[in-house]
Protein backbone atom coordinates (compact mmCIF):
# COMPACT_ATOMS: atom_id res chain seq x y z
CA UNK A 1 0.00 0.00 0.00
CA UNK A 2 3.05 2.02 0.78
CA UNK A 3 4.55 1.57 -2.23
CA UNK A 4 1.33 2.50 -4.39
CA UNK A 5 0.45 5.59 -2.30
CA UNK A 6 3.88 6.60 -3.87
CA UNK A 7 3.21 6.42 -7.04
CA UNK A 8 -0.12 8.77 -6.36
CA UNK A 9 0.87 12.64 -7.12
CA UNK A 10 -0.89 14.52 -4.14
CA UNK A 11 -4.09 16.24 -5.03
CA UNK A 12 -4.65 14.89 -8.33
CA UNK A 13 -7.44 12.85 -9.28
CA UNK A 14 -6.71 9.74 -10.50
CA UNK A 15 -9.82 9.25 -13.07
CA UNK A 16 -9.77 12.72 -14.15
CA UNK A 17 -5.85 12.27 -14.98
CA UNK A 18 -6.20 9.36 -17.00
CA UNK A 19 -9.18 11.02 -18.57
CA UNK A 20 -7.15 13.99 -19.38
CA UNK A 21 -4.18 11.45 -20.04
CA UNK A 22 -6.35 9.68 -22.92
CA UNK A 23 -7.22 13.13 -24.45
CA UNK A 24 -3.95 14.15 -25.07
CA UNK A 25 -2.80 10.79 -25.93
CA UNK A 26 -2.47 11.07 -29.77
CA UNK A 27 -4.99 8.51 -32.05
CA UNK A 28 -2.71 5.27 -32.50
CA UNK A 29 -3.17 3.99 -35.73
CA UNK A 30 -2.05 7.85 -37.15
CA UNK A 31 1.18 8.64 -34.80
CA UNK A 32 2.70 5.39 -35.08
CA UNK A 33 6.36 6.63 -34.62
CA UNK A 34 5.15 6.86 -30.89
CA UNK A 35 6.00 3.37 -30.54
CA UNK A 36 9.88 3.94 -31.91
CA UNK A 37 10.51 6.80 -30.13
CA UNK A 38 8.67 5.89 -26.47
CA UNK A 39 11.66 4.96 -25.56
CA UNK A 40 13.15 8.32 -24.45
CA UNK A 41 9.19 9.30 -23.55
CA UNK A 42 9.46 6.37 -20.89
CA UNK A 43 13.33 7.86 -19.49
CA UNK A 44 11.15 10.90 -18.54
CA UNK A 45 8.11 8.62 -17.28
CA UNK A 46 10.75 7.43 -15.13
CA UNK A 47 12.56 10.46 -13.80
CA UNK A 48 9.09 11.87 -12.22
CA UNK A 49 7.79 14.87 -14.52
CA UNK A 50 4.27 15.10 -14.92
CA UNK A 51 2.07 13.42 -17.51
CA UNK A 52 2.20 15.48 -20.40
CA UNK A 53 5.93 15.71 -20.07
CA UNK A 54 5.64 11.92 -21.09
CA UNK A 55 5.60 12.53 -24.89
CA UNK A 56 8.41 14.71 -24.93
CA UNK A 57 10.26 12.76 -27.27
CA UNK A 58 7.30 12.97 -29.43
CA UNK A 59 6.75 17.12 -29.01
CA UNK A 60 10.82 17.30 -29.53
CA UNK A 61 10.89 15.80 -33.13
CA UNK A 62 7.19 17.59 -34.06
CA UNK A 63 9.43 20.75 -32.77
CA UNK A 64 12.61 19.90 -35.15
CA UNK A 65 10.46 18.51 -37.99
CA UNK A 66 8.32 22.05 -38.23
CA UNK A 67 12.19 23.71 -38.20
CA UNK A 68 13.14 21.89 -40.77
CA UNK A 69 9.81 22.79 -42.94
CA UNK A 70 11.36 26.86 -42.07
CA UNK A 71 14.76 25.90 -43.26
CA UNK A 72 13.69 24.42 -46.25
CA UNK A 73 11.24 27.27 -47.34
CA UNK A 74 14.66 28.88 -46.87
CA UNK A 75 16.61 27.03 -49.39
CA UNK A 76 13.82 26.71 -51.99
CA UNK A 77 14.58 28.71 -55.06
CA UNK A 78 11.40 29.68 -56.90
CA UNK A 79 13.63 29.60 -59.85
CA UNK A 80 15.70 26.85 -59.15
CA UNK A 81 14.05 24.03 -61.86
CA UNK A 82 14.42 20.12 -60.98
CA UNK A 83 16.39 18.36 -63.67
CA UNK A 84 14.71 17.26 -66.79
CA UNK A 85 15.72 13.89 -68.48
CA UNK A 86 15.02 12.94 -71.98
CA UNK A 87 12.56 10.50 -72.65
CA UNK A 88 14.56 8.02 -73.37
CA UNK A 89 14.96 7.76 -69.54
CA UNK A 90 11.60 7.10 -68.93
CA UNK A 91 11.13 4.01 -65.63
CA UNK A 92 9.24 1.57 -67.51
CA UNK A 93 7.05 0.40 -66.04
CA UNK A 94 6.12 3.28 -63.89
CA UNK A 95 5.38 2.20 -60.61
CA UNK A 96 2.07 2.16 -58.95
CA UNK A 97 2.43 3.51 -55.43
CA UNK A 98 -0.19 4.22 -52.69
CA UNK A 99 -1.13 3.00 -49.24
CA UNK A 100 -3.77 0.91 -50.98
CA UNK A 101 -4.15 -1.73 -53.59
CA UNK A 102 -4.62 -0.69 -57.24
CA UNK A 103 -7.88 -2.34 -57.04
CA UNK A 104 -9.11 -0.14 -54.41
CA UNK A 105 -8.00 3.25 -56.32
CA UNK A 106 -10.76 5.29 -57.22
CA UNK A 107 -12.04 5.03 -60.49
CA UNK A 108 -13.77 8.14 -61.35
CA UNK A 109 -15.87 9.38 -64.46
CA UNK A 110 -14.32 12.26 -66.18
CA UNK A 111 -17.72 13.50 -67.28
CA UNK A 112 -19.26 13.63 -64.17
CA UNK A 113 -16.06 14.66 -62.33
CA UNK A 114 -15.25 18.70 -61.53
CA UNK A 115 -12.91 20.49 -59.92
CA UNK A 116 -14.47 22.38 -57.43
CA UNK A 117 -12.27 25.69 -56.48
CA UNK A 118 -12.41 26.70 -52.89
CA UNK A 119 -11.52 29.80 -50.50
CA UNK A 120 -9.32 32.69 -51.69
CA UNK A 121 -10.24 33.21 -55.24
CA UNK A 122 -12.04 35.54 -57.38
CA UNK A 123 -13.51 32.58 -59.05
CA UNK A 124 -15.10 30.26 -57.22
CA UNK A 125 -16.83 28.25 -60.45
CA UNK A 126 -16.23 24.62 -60.57
CA UNK A 127 -14.45 23.30 -63.74
CA UNK A 128 -15.11 20.25 -65.58
CA UNK A 129 -12.60 18.46 -67.25
CA UNK A 130 -13.50 19.24 -70.64
CA UNK A 131 -12.56 22.95 -69.31
CA UNK A 132 -9.60 22.36 -68.53
CA UNK A 133 -8.46 20.60 -71.02
CA UNK A 134 -9.01 23.44 -73.26
CA UNK A 135 -5.99 25.26 -71.01
CA UNK A 136 -2.57 25.74 -72.33
CA UNK A 137 -0.62 22.44 -71.44
CA UNK A 138 3.51 21.82 -71.39
CA UNK A 139 5.51 18.27 -70.86
CA UNK A 140 7.60 17.74 -68.32
CA UNK A 141 10.36 14.23 -68.24
CA UNK A 142 11.67 14.43 -64.51
CA UNK A 143 12.01 12.42 -61.62
CA UNK A 144 9.69 11.11 -59.01
CA UNK A 145 11.18 10.89 -55.67
CA UNK A 146 9.54 9.12 -53.36
CA UNK A 147 9.71 9.52 -49.06
CA UNK A 148 10.53 5.74 -49.33
CA UNK A 149 13.76 6.23 -51.42
CA UNK A 150 13.39 5.24 -54.45
CA UNK A 151 13.01 7.18 -57.11
CA UNK A 152 11.32 7.20 -61.23
CA UNK A 153 11.76 9.15 -64.25
CA UNK A 154 7.94 9.36 -65.85
CA UNK A 155 6.84 12.01 -68.48
CA UNK A 156 3.67 14.36 -66.86
CA UNK A 157 1.73 16.86 -69.06
CA UNK A 158 -0.63 19.51 -67.83
CA UNK A 159 -1.06 23.52 -67.29
CA UNK A 160 0.90 25.43 -64.55
CA UNK A 161 -0.78 25.71 -61.66
CA UNK A 162 0.42 29.22 -61.53
CA UNK A 163 -1.53 29.80 -64.97
CA UNK A 164 -4.98 28.77 -63.19
CA UNK A 165 -3.94 30.41 -59.97
CA UNK A 166 -3.98 33.75 -62.17
CA UNK A 167 -7.23 32.31 -64.17
CA UNK A 168 -9.35 31.71 -61.08
CA UNK A 169 -7.79 34.86 -59.70
CA UNK A 170 -6.07 33.37 -56.45
CA UNK A 171 -4.55 35.59 -53.88
CA UNK A 172 -1.17 34.41 -54.20
CA UNK A 173 -0.21 36.28 -51.37
CA UNK A 174 -1.98 33.17 -49.25
CA UNK A 175 -0.02 30.66 -47.63
CA UNK A 176 -1.25 27.34 -49.13
CA UNK A 177 -2.93 25.63 -51.81
CA UNK A 178 -4.65 22.84 -50.29
CA UNK A 179 -5.87 19.62 -52.29
CA UNK A 180 -8.13 17.33 -51.54
CA UNK A 181 -8.79 13.95 -53.58
CA UNK A 182 -10.84 10.89 -54.02
CA UNK A 183 -8.89 7.92 -52.57
CA UNK A 184 -10.34 5.89 -50.19
CA UNK A 185 -9.87 7.37 -46.61
CA UNK A 186 -9.92 10.89 -48.27
CA UNK A 187 -6.64 11.81 -48.67
CA UNK A 188 -5.59 15.47 -48.54
CA UNK A 189 -2.13 17.76 -48.63
CA UNK A 190 -1.45 21.33 -48.77
CA UNK A 191 1.20 22.87 -50.82
CA UNK A 192 3.05 26.11 -50.07
CA UNK A 193 2.30 28.76 -52.20
CA UNK A 194 6.32 29.54 -52.76
CA UNK A 195 5.76 25.97 -54.49
CA UNK A 196 2.13 26.18 -56.12
CA UNK A 197 3.74 29.09 -58.08
CA UNK A 198 7.01 26.92 -59.62
CA UNK A 199 7.17 26.79 -63.26
CA UNK A 200 7.40 23.10 -62.97
CA UNK A 201 3.83 22.61 -60.44
CA UNK A 202 1.47 21.16 -62.67
CA UNK A 203 -2.41 20.56 -63.39
CA UNK A 204 -1.30 17.09 -64.90
CA UNK A 205 -3.93 15.22 -67.15
CA UNK A 206 -1.24 13.35 -69.18
CA UNK A 207 1.41 10.46 -68.49
CA UNK A 208 3.34 9.28 -71.04
CA UNK A 209 1.46 11.65 -73.52
CA UNK A 210 -1.87 9.76 -72.76
CA UNK A 211 -4.94 10.39 -70.81
CA UNK A 212 -3.54 9.97 -67.34
CA UNK A 213 -4.39 6.39 -66.46
CA UNK A 214 -6.76 5.39 -63.61
CA UNK A 215 -3.50 4.16 -61.86
CA UNK A 216 -1.80 7.25 -62.12
CA UNK A 217 -4.77 9.70 -60.80
CA UNK A 218 -7.22 10.04 -63.53
CA UNK A 219 -8.40 12.52 -64.30
CA UNK A 220 -6.01 14.91 -62.21
CA UNK A 221 -2.99 15.00 -60.13
CA UNK A 222 -0.84 17.85 -58.99
CA UNK A 223 2.73 17.23 -60.14
CA UNK A 224 5.26 18.94 -58.24
CA UNK A 225 8.93 17.90 -59.28
CA UNK A 226 10.43 20.15 -56.08
CA UNK A 227 8.67 17.74 -53.27
CA UNK A 228 7.96 14.26 -52.37
CA UNK A 229 5.46 12.15 -54.18
CA UNK A 230 2.96 11.88 -51.24
CA UNK A 231 3.37 16.01 -51.89
CA UNK A 232 1.60 15.09 -55.82
CA UNK A 233 -1.76 13.97 -55.05
CA UNK A 234 -3.90 11.90 -57.48
CA UNK A 235 -7.77 11.76 -58.19
CA UNK A 236 -7.94 15.39 -56.94
CA UNK A 237 -11.61 16.52 -56.25
CA UNK A 238 -10.67 20.08 -54.78
CA UNK A 239 -8.50 22.80 -55.02
CA UNK A 240 -8.65 25.52 -51.71
CA UNK A 241 -6.38 28.59 -51.42
CA UNK A 242 -6.40 29.23 -47.99
CA UNK A 243 -4.02 31.24 -45.12
CA UNK A 244 -4.70 28.01 -42.64
CA UNK A 245 -2.85 24.81 -42.20
CA UNK A 246 -5.32 22.23 -42.88
CA UNK A 247 -2.94 19.09 -42.62
CA UNK A 248 -2.84 16.16 -44.64
CA UNK A 249 -3.29 12.51 -44.82
CA UNK A 250 0.64 11.48 -44.44
CA UNK A 251 1.50 14.98 -42.66
CA UNK A 252 -0.64 14.35 -39.70
CA UNK A 253 0.81 11.04 -39.89
CA UNK A 254 4.27 12.60 -38.91
CA UNK A 255 5.88 13.34 -42.51
CA UNK A 256 7.36 16.47 -43.18
CA UNK A 257 5.02 18.77 -44.18
CA UNK A 258 7.81 20.76 -46.35
CA UNK A 259 8.78 17.56 -47.70
CA UNK A 260 11.12 19.21 -50.83
CA UNK A 261 13.72 18.11 -52.79
CA UNK B 1 59.47 34.53 -5.33
CA UNK B 2 61.74 33.87 -8.25
CA UNK B 3 62.02 30.03 -6.51
CA UNK B 4 58.74 29.36 -6.23
CA UNK B 5 58.31 30.32 -10.06
CA UNK B 6 60.99 27.90 -10.63
CA UNK B 7 59.49 25.27 -8.82
CA UNK B 8 55.86 25.61 -10.33
CA UNK B 9 56.81 25.24 -14.12
CA UNK B 10 57.65 21.56 -14.25
CA UNK B 11 54.49 20.68 -12.08
CA UNK B 12 52.44 22.46 -14.66
CA UNK B 13 54.52 20.67 -17.45
CA UNK B 14 53.43 17.13 -15.69
CA UNK B 15 50.09 17.63 -15.51
CA UNK B 16 49.61 19.25 -19.42
CA UNK B 17 51.31 16.15 -20.50
CA UNK B 18 49.30 13.90 -18.25
CA UNK B 19 46.29 15.00 -20.29
CA UNK B 20 45.57 12.57 -23.71
CA UNK B 21 43.00 14.20 -24.86
CA UNK B 22 41.62 17.16 -24.36
CA UNK B 23 38.21 18.24 -22.95
CA UNK B 24 37.09 19.79 -26.47
CA UNK B 25 37.77 16.42 -28.36
CA UNK B 26 35.81 14.46 -25.38
CA UNK B 27 32.60 16.15 -25.41
CA UNK B 28 32.74 16.30 -29.70
CA UNK B 29 33.83 12.95 -29.54
CA UNK B 30 30.31 11.67 -27.10
CA UNK B 31 28.34 13.76 -29.15
CA UNK B 32 29.44 12.59 -31.98
CA UNK B 33 28.89 8.96 -30.91
CA UNK B 34 25.00 9.53 -29.48
CA UNK B 35 24.30 11.43 -33.00
CA UNK B 36 26.43 8.45 -34.89
CA UNK B 37 24.30 6.13 -33.56
CA UNK B 38 20.82 7.82 -33.62
CA UNK B 39 21.58 8.84 -37.22
CA UNK B 40 22.64 4.69 -38.12
CA UNK B 41 19.62 3.23 -36.48
CA UNK B 42 17.26 5.39 -37.86
CA UNK B 43 18.85 5.08 -41.41
CA UNK B 44 18.52 1.68 -41.03
CA UNK B 45 14.53 1.63 -40.63
CA UNK B 46 14.51 4.47 -43.57
CA UNK B 47 16.62 1.76 -45.51
CA UNK B 48 13.83 -0.36 -45.01
CA UNK B 49 10.88 1.31 -46.64
CA UNK B 50 13.03 0.84 -49.91
CA UNK B 51 15.89 -1.73 -49.62
CA UNK B 52 18.89 -0.91 -51.98
CA UNK B 53 19.63 -4.98 -51.48
CA UNK B 54 17.91 -8.12 -50.92
CA UNK B 55 18.12 -7.43 -46.79
CA UNK B 56 16.29 -5.48 -44.18
CA UNK B 57 17.65 -4.38 -40.65
CA UNK B 58 15.83 -6.11 -38.20
CA UNK B 59 13.44 -3.74 -36.55
CA UNK B 60 14.87 -4.46 -33.12
CA UNK B 61 17.90 -2.50 -33.61
CA UNK B 62 15.95 -0.23 -35.70
CA UNK B 63 14.44 3.35 -34.61
CA UNK B 64 11.19 5.47 -34.89
CA UNK B 65 8.87 2.26 -35.30
CA UNK B 66 8.29 2.90 -39.26
CA UNK B 67 9.22 5.46 -41.78
CA UNK B 68 7.41 8.62 -40.88
CA UNK B 69 9.27 8.26 -37.32
CA UNK B 70 12.83 7.28 -38.20
CA UNK B 71 12.44 10.35 -40.67
CA UNK B 72 11.89 12.38 -38.12
CA UNK B 73 14.80 11.22 -35.39
CA UNK B 74 17.12 11.53 -38.81
CA UNK B 75 16.35 14.88 -39.40
CA UNK B 76 16.32 15.81 -35.97
CA UNK B 77 19.78 14.09 -35.21
CA UNK B 78 21.29 15.08 -38.89
CA UNK B 79 21.73 18.33 -36.84
CA UNK B 80 23.54 17.42 -34.38
CA UNK B 81 25.69 15.41 -36.03
CA UNK B 82 26.57 18.26 -38.97
CA UNK B 83 26.82 21.15 -35.79
CA UNK B 84 28.97 18.76 -33.69
CA UNK B 85 30.93 18.07 -36.81
CA UNK B 86 31.48 21.35 -37.75
CA UNK B 87 32.90 22.34 -34.34
CA UNK B 88 35.19 19.27 -34.69
CA UNK B 89 36.22 20.15 -37.88
CA UNK B 90 36.85 23.83 -37.19
CA UNK B 91 38.79 22.62 -33.77
CA UNK B 92 40.53 20.21 -35.52
CA UNK B 93 42.31 21.93 -38.18
CA UNK B 94 42.43 25.54 -35.98
CA UNK B 95 44.47 23.72 -33.24
CA UNK B 96 46.73 22.02 -35.04
CA UNK B 97 45.33 18.68 -33.87
CA UNK B 98 44.44 17.16 -37.02
CA UNK B 99 48.23 18.22 -38.30
CA UNK B 100 49.62 17.41 -35.26
CA UNK B 101 48.16 13.73 -34.46
CA UNK B 102 46.96 12.34 -38.07
CA UNK B 103 49.99 13.68 -40.12
CA UNK B 104 52.36 12.38 -41.61
CA UNK B 105 50.80 9.25 -42.85
CA UNK B 106 53.22 7.27 -44.67
CA UNK B 107 53.02 3.44 -46.84
CA UNK B 108 55.87 2.45 -44.87
CA UNK B 109 54.52 3.32 -41.52
CA UNK B 110 51.17 1.96 -41.73
CA UNK B 111 52.62 -1.43 -43.35
CA UNK B 112 55.14 -1.78 -40.28
CA UNK B 113 52.66 -1.10 -37.63
CA UNK B 114 50.01 -3.15 -39.39
CA UNK B 115 52.36 -5.74 -39.18
CA UNK B 116 53.11 -5.25 -35.56
CA UNK B 117 49.73 -4.77 -34.46
CA UNK B 118 48.76 -8.38 -36.05
CA UNK B 119 51.98 -9.99 -34.39
CA UNK B 120 51.28 -8.39 -31.21
CA UNK B 121 54.15 -5.93 -30.59
CA UNK B 122 52.48 -2.98 -31.19
CA UNK B 123 52.99 -0.66 -28.38
CA UNK B 124 50.70 0.84 -26.56
CA UNK B 125 52.77 2.68 -23.72
CA UNK B 126 52.08 6.29 -25.26
CA UNK B 127 48.80 7.16 -25.71
CA UNK B 128 49.25 10.25 -26.80
CA UNK B 129 51.12 9.32 -30.10
CA UNK B 130 49.23 7.87 -32.45
CA UNK B 131 50.28 4.92 -34.73
CA UNK B 132 50.59 4.34 -38.46
CA UNK B 133 47.01 2.22 -38.91
CA UNK B 134 45.43 4.61 -36.12
CA UNK B 135 46.19 8.15 -38.18
CA UNK B 136 45.06 6.16 -41.01
CA UNK B 137 41.88 5.27 -39.90
CA UNK B 138 40.97 8.22 -37.95
CA UNK B 139 41.94 9.94 -40.68
CA UNK B 140 40.05 7.97 -43.07
CA UNK B 141 36.90 8.26 -40.84
CA UNK B 142 36.91 11.98 -41.04
CA UNK B 143 37.07 11.59 -44.78
CA UNK B 144 33.89 8.96 -44.65
CA UNK B 145 31.87 11.04 -42.61
CA UNK B 146 31.96 14.55 -44.64
CA UNK B 147 31.24 12.33 -47.80
CA UNK B 148 28.58 10.74 -45.51
CA UNK B 149 26.74 13.81 -44.72
CA UNK B 150 27.51 15.47 -48.44
CA UNK B 151 25.82 12.59 -49.93
CA UNK B 152 22.93 13.11 -47.41
CA UNK B 153 22.20 16.57 -48.48
CA UNK B 154 22.42 15.21 -52.04
CA UNK B 155 19.73 12.69 -51.53
CA UNK B 156 17.94 15.21 -49.17
CA UNK B 157 17.82 18.04 -51.84
CA UNK B 158 18.16 16.75 -55.03
CA UNK B 159 16.53 19.76 -56.81
CA UNK B 160 17.99 22.67 -54.54
CA UNK B 161 21.26 21.05 -54.54
CA UNK B 162 21.55 19.21 -58.20
CA UNK B 163 25.10 19.78 -58.10
CA UNK B 164 26.52 18.45 -55.58
CA UNK B 165 23.57 15.43 -56.16
CA UNK B 166 24.87 15.51 -59.63
CA UNK B 167 28.66 15.25 -58.00
CA UNK B 168 27.24 11.54 -56.67
CA UNK B 169 26.44 10.81 -59.92
CA UNK B 170 22.84 11.10 -59.18
CA UNK B 171 20.26 10.93 -56.82
CA UNK B 172 20.11 6.69 -57.09
CA UNK B 173 24.08 6.79 -56.71
CA UNK B 174 24.09 9.06 -53.91
CA UNK B 175 22.19 6.50 -51.99
CA UNK B 176 24.68 3.90 -52.47
CA UNK B 177 27.07 5.94 -51.37
CA UNK B 178 25.34 7.23 -48.39
CA UNK B 179 24.89 3.51 -47.50
CA UNK B 180 28.02 2.57 -48.15
CA UNK B 181 29.55 5.35 -45.66
CA UNK B 182 27.52 4.04 -43.37
CA UNK B 183 28.68 0.21 -43.62
CA UNK B 184 32.26 2.06 -43.50
CA UNK B 185 31.40 4.14 -40.48
CA UNK B 186 29.85 0.75 -38.70
CA UNK B 187 32.67 -1.21 -39.57
CA UNK B 188 35.02 1.40 -37.90
CA UNK B 189 32.84 1.44 -34.95
CA UNK B 190 32.92 -2.21 -34.28
CA UNK B 191 36.77 -2.32 -34.50
CA UNK B 192 37.36 0.70 -32.72
CA UNK B 193 34.82 -0.51 -29.61
CA UNK B 194 36.51 -3.58 -29.72
CA UNK B 195 40.34 -2.42 -29.55
CA UNK B 196 39.20 0.30 -26.95
CA UNK B 197 37.77 -2.28 -24.74
CA UNK B 198 40.75 -4.11 -24.87
CA UNK B 199 43.36 -0.96 -24.16
CA UNK B 200 40.88 0.04 -21.15
CA UNK B 201 43.27 3.22 -20.53
CA UNK B 202 42.44 4.09 -24.11
CA UNK B 203 39.03 4.42 -23.12
CA UNK B 204 39.43 5.80 -19.85
CA UNK B 205 41.82 8.93 -21.69
CA UNK B 206 38.66 9.41 -23.61
CA UNK B 207 36.13 9.94 -20.92
CA UNK B 208 38.01 11.89 -17.92
CA UNK B 209 41.07 12.92 -20.42
CA UNK B 210 44.01 11.25 -18.38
Amino acid sequence: MGRLRSLLIPGVDKQLLVRDATRVMPDLARRRFIAGGASLGALTLLTGCDVSDSFSAESMLTRISKFNDAVQAAMFNPNTLAPTFPESAITKPFPFNAYYALDDAPTIDGKEWKLEVRGLVDNKKSWTLEELYQLPQVKQVTRHICVEGWSAIGSWTGTPLRDFLKIIGADTRAKYCWFQCADVDGYNSPLDMASALHPQTQMTFKFGDEILPRAYGFPMKIRVPTKLGFKNPKYVVSMEVTNDYKGGFWEDQGYNSFSGS
Amino acid sequence: MSSLAVNDQPAATATSTKVIQPAWVRILHWTNAVAMVLMIMSGWQIYNASPLFGFTFSKSITLGGWLGGALLWHFAAMWLLMVNGTVYLILGLATGRFRKKLLPITPEGVIADTRAALTGKLSHADLTKYNYVQKLLYAGIIVVGILIVLSGLAIWKPVQLQYLTALFGGYEAARYVHFFCMAAIVAFMVVHVALALLVPKSLRAMIIGR
